[in-house]
């Protein structure tokens, strides 16, 4: 079966066409004018789209009255590919989903495959996995935060941010070899030891993330025109944020106290003590609007910093890498894993079926449900507030399609 | 202008003999051509100006290769746009799209020939010279719809709306807090109002009346969003519109809205001057000390430095904020500025009566 298009509909009788002939105008007066709503295709290239969102709008002047996000522009097959090569082999391709926080996704993966295999990492490897991983959700969010003021216009801390974001990319170059997907977590531990220098290193650059904060602040959280572009504005309920799967900042912006690094803790997240950043924020704005969204991932910065303080303090000498049978073969079974990432929950669910591959790789990516209740909240907002809601949830493509 | 070619005149035979009215014209159309193009060149400068002040706010250098500091950077691009193909859209207007860039160049640029740049450098030295620039310069909007509209782009369609609909609101709050100073002055000569301001800092227009003080303020807002400066570039929003209007157009047509937009800056940073800041008068007496030719070249450049503190502030204010959202850009013009304009100009009405009724001058 084709579709067909659908047969004309003949026209009413006296309804005004779009064009009127001047030599016609006398029969249509007194009528009113025939007005339409203007579809208009928001992506894949648009600037604010994060990516290659493509976004079907129908809009009535400036307000949004329906929408549709096409997604898979970006689909890579990161989960299948999982299923056709050896778990060790598959990491890059993990990198690879939430390439803005290629590191946690690693973590995860690694934890997740070693469930599976019942491997044990050294706790000098898990220690470099926490301190790597919260500096890559500094990192994250940092450029959220930065990008997030590009959306409402303020070109200048988007800029700022990449500033801070340069010395932490040089920070996992370091001990990587890349900018921006590392492949530095393996299963059974961590590729290189964090040497004393990186180690100093990374408290200037904490030091420096926490004295610029107030600056970016000044900017954005507490100006006037921010607050009155993002307080009320896409506001996402409790229980509409829990219906959707909304994971992450988004989810504790509306007000739901959960966070998988202390909920359901993983790797060694129970040995640290940090605050989870909960809305309302007592500052300004409704529970769950795109205000409490930034200003969640702006807590979460310092609360990072924190993490990573305690785990540079608490860190024991010894092995990074743990023991890794040549040829790893996990027993038959499976394992489903949820990590926090900086953009909300991923999830792996790995079946293995005795097999140096992966029977069963699925992945859970937070981004993809994010996206998916602006389907809810944008309708009868403005084209403007639809940017800043789209900003606020600060989507990964790559993980979106994956 | 004209006293010039009196001058000349009285002092050359030869240019005496033609027909006054013939060497009138002639002068005006140099004057013109020179105007045109020393805002041209200007405007460029201001572009780079405003990278270099961007790149300095934002922890990088910004342009500087080309020529003594990146100063010749316009040129480089604007030879970079010549070379770039003229794109007209498949289902373009395409009359009305190549119509459009230059009546947005006419407008901005026509409101020049009303500009004292200094003391008798004026090309058409009128005396509705404020009533002019106004006018003529809205004519832009016209330019803007037909671009949006000529794209056969929603997007340019959408920025064109959002031009119209802001442009041609702000004119009123920006044209009613300059009648505060036209109120005191009693002119819209440019040259007679900035000669009014003669003398000691405060003769100038903004230090003259509580009136005229808010009127600053409100002319300086207006003027941003009047010419789409952040935080009221909505009919750009890059973030939303993509480009607005002119999404859909390249090379040097491109380039012709960009030196509009820029020389636009330039006519409402000297307005701004002339109005509100003493014009040419430097406040505190350092004409006292030239005469001449000198004085009228010191006060030139102190205008233009004026000027160019006016085009700092726009480009600091604009890398510092973010955008106003579009409703609230309505509602700032209709129920904040025209209303407080208006109370500002009966402000200066009253103090005018007031003034004249207990014999005092201003």
């Amino acid at each position: 079966m084709t579709d067909r298009p659908p047969l004309p509909v003949a026209p009413e009788p006296n309804a005004v066409p779009a064009i009127v002939e001047a030599k016609d105008l006398e029969r249509y007066v007194g009528q009113s004018l025939r007005t339409e709503e203007l579809v208009v295709n928001m992506g894949p290239q648009h600037p604010s789209t994060h990516g290659v969102l493509r976004v079907v709008i129908k809009t009535d002047g400036e307000v949004v009255t329906a929408l549709q996000p096409h997604i898979g522009n970006l689909h890579r097959c990161a989960e299948k590919i999982g299923e056709s090569i050896p778990y060790y082999q598959w990491l890059p391709y993990v990198d690879r989903m939430d390439y803005l926080a290629a590191m946690n996704n690693e973590h995860g993966a690694c934890i997740a495959i070693e469930r599976l295999g019942g491997l044990v990492v050294p706790e000098r490897g898990e220690y470099c996995r926490v301190i790597i991983a919260e500096v890559q959700r500094i990192l994250s969010h940092v450029m959220a935060v930065g990008v997030y003021g590009l959306d409402v216009g303020a070109i200048t801390p988007f800029l700022h941010s990449f500033r801070e974001r340069e010395r932490g990319l040089d920070l996992l170059d370091h001990i990587s070899g890349g900018r921006l997907l590392y492949h530095y977590v393996r299963i059974g531990g961590v590729k290189r030891d964090l040497s004393p220098e990186w180690i100093d290193e990374c408290r200037a650059f904490l030091a420096q993330v926490e004295r610029r904060l107030p600056e970016y602040n000044a900017l954005l959280l507490n100006n006037h025109i921010f607050r009155e572009r993002t307080c009320g504005i896409g506001v996402i309920p409790r229980d509409l944020a829990i219906a959707w799967g909304v994971t992450g900042p988004a989810l504790r912006a509306s007000g739901v106290d959960w966070d998988c690094r202390r909920d359901a803790p993983y790797g060694i997240y129970d040995r640290f003590s940090f605050d989870v950043p909960v809305a309302p924020s007592g500052l300004s704005g409704v529970v769950g609007d795109c205000f409490h969204r930034h200003w969640i991932r702006v807590m979460e910065i310092e609360q990072s910093i924190r993490i990573v303080r305690q785990a540079l303090e608490q860190m024991p000498e010894g092995e990074t890498q743990g023991k890794v049978p040549k040829g790893f073969k996990p027993p038959k079974g499976e394992v489903f894993l949820r990590v926090e990432n900086p953009r909300g929950e991923l999830a792996y669910y790995l079946i293995s079926d005795g097999g140096d591959k992966a029977y069963r790789a699925r992945c859970r990516g937070p981004s993809f449900s994010n996206i998916a209740v602006i389907t809810e909240v944008a309708p009868g907002t403005l084209l403007a507030d639809l940017v800043a809601l789209m900003g606020s949830m600060d989507i990964v493509l790559g993980e979106v399609d994956r | 202008m004209r006293e010039w070619i009196d001058h000349l005149a009285a002092t050359n035979e030869l240019i005496g003999s033609l027909p006054r009215g013939f060497l009138y014209t002639i002068g005006i159309a140099l004057g013109c051509t020179a105007v045109l193009l020393f805002v041209s060149l200007f405007a460029g400068e201001i572009v780079w100006m405003e990278r270099r002040v961007a790149g300095r706010m934002q922890a990088r250098i910004g342009p500087n290769r080309v020529g003594p500091q990146g100063l010749l950077q316009f040129l480089a691009d604007g030879v970079k746009l010549l070379a770039k193909e003229d794109v007209i859209p498949a289902g373009a207007d395409k009359p009305v799209f190549l119509l459009a860039p230059i009546i947005v160049f006419a407008g901005a640029f026509a409101a020049f020939a009303a500009i004292p740049f200094g003391y008798g450098l004026v090309p058409a030295d009128m005396n509705v010279g404020l009533f002019f620039i106004l006018s003529i310069s809205s004519i832009e909007v016209v330019g803007v719809i037909m671009a949006g509209w000529a794209s056969n782009s929603k997007w340019a369609v959408l920025g064109a709306m959002r031009e119209v609909a802001q442009v041609v609101s702000y004119e009123m709050p920006l044209a009613i807090s300059a009648l505060t100073v036209v109120v005191l002055s009693g002119t819209l000569n440019l040259t007679d109002i900035a000669l009014q301001q003669s003398g000691g800092i405060w003769n100038w227009y903004v230090l003259q009346s509580p009136a005229t003080f808010a009127g600053f303020f409100i002319f300086f807002t207006a003027m941003l969003a009047a010419l789409k400066r952040a935080p009221f570039d909505l009919p750009e929003a890059e973030s939303e519109l993509v480009a607005g209007f002119h999404t859909e157009y390249t090379g040097f047509r491109f380039a012709v809205f960009f030196l509009a937009e820029y020389s636009g800056m330039f006519l409402f940073a000297i307005l701004t001057a002339v109005l509100f800041f003493g014009g040419w008068n430097s406040g505190f007496g350092l004409e006292s000390l030239l005469s001449g030719e000198a004085e009228r070249w010191v006060g030139a450049l102190i205008l233009f430095v004026k000027s160019c503190f006016f085009l700092f502030v726009m480009i600091w204010v604009r890398w510092s904020l973010p955008r106003y959202r579009v409703d609230k850009v309505m509602y700032l013009c209709y129920k904040v500025l025209l209303p407080w304009s208006v109370v500002a100009v009966v402000v200066a009405a009253l103090q005018v009566l007031l003034f004249s009724a207990l014999g005092w001058s201003r």
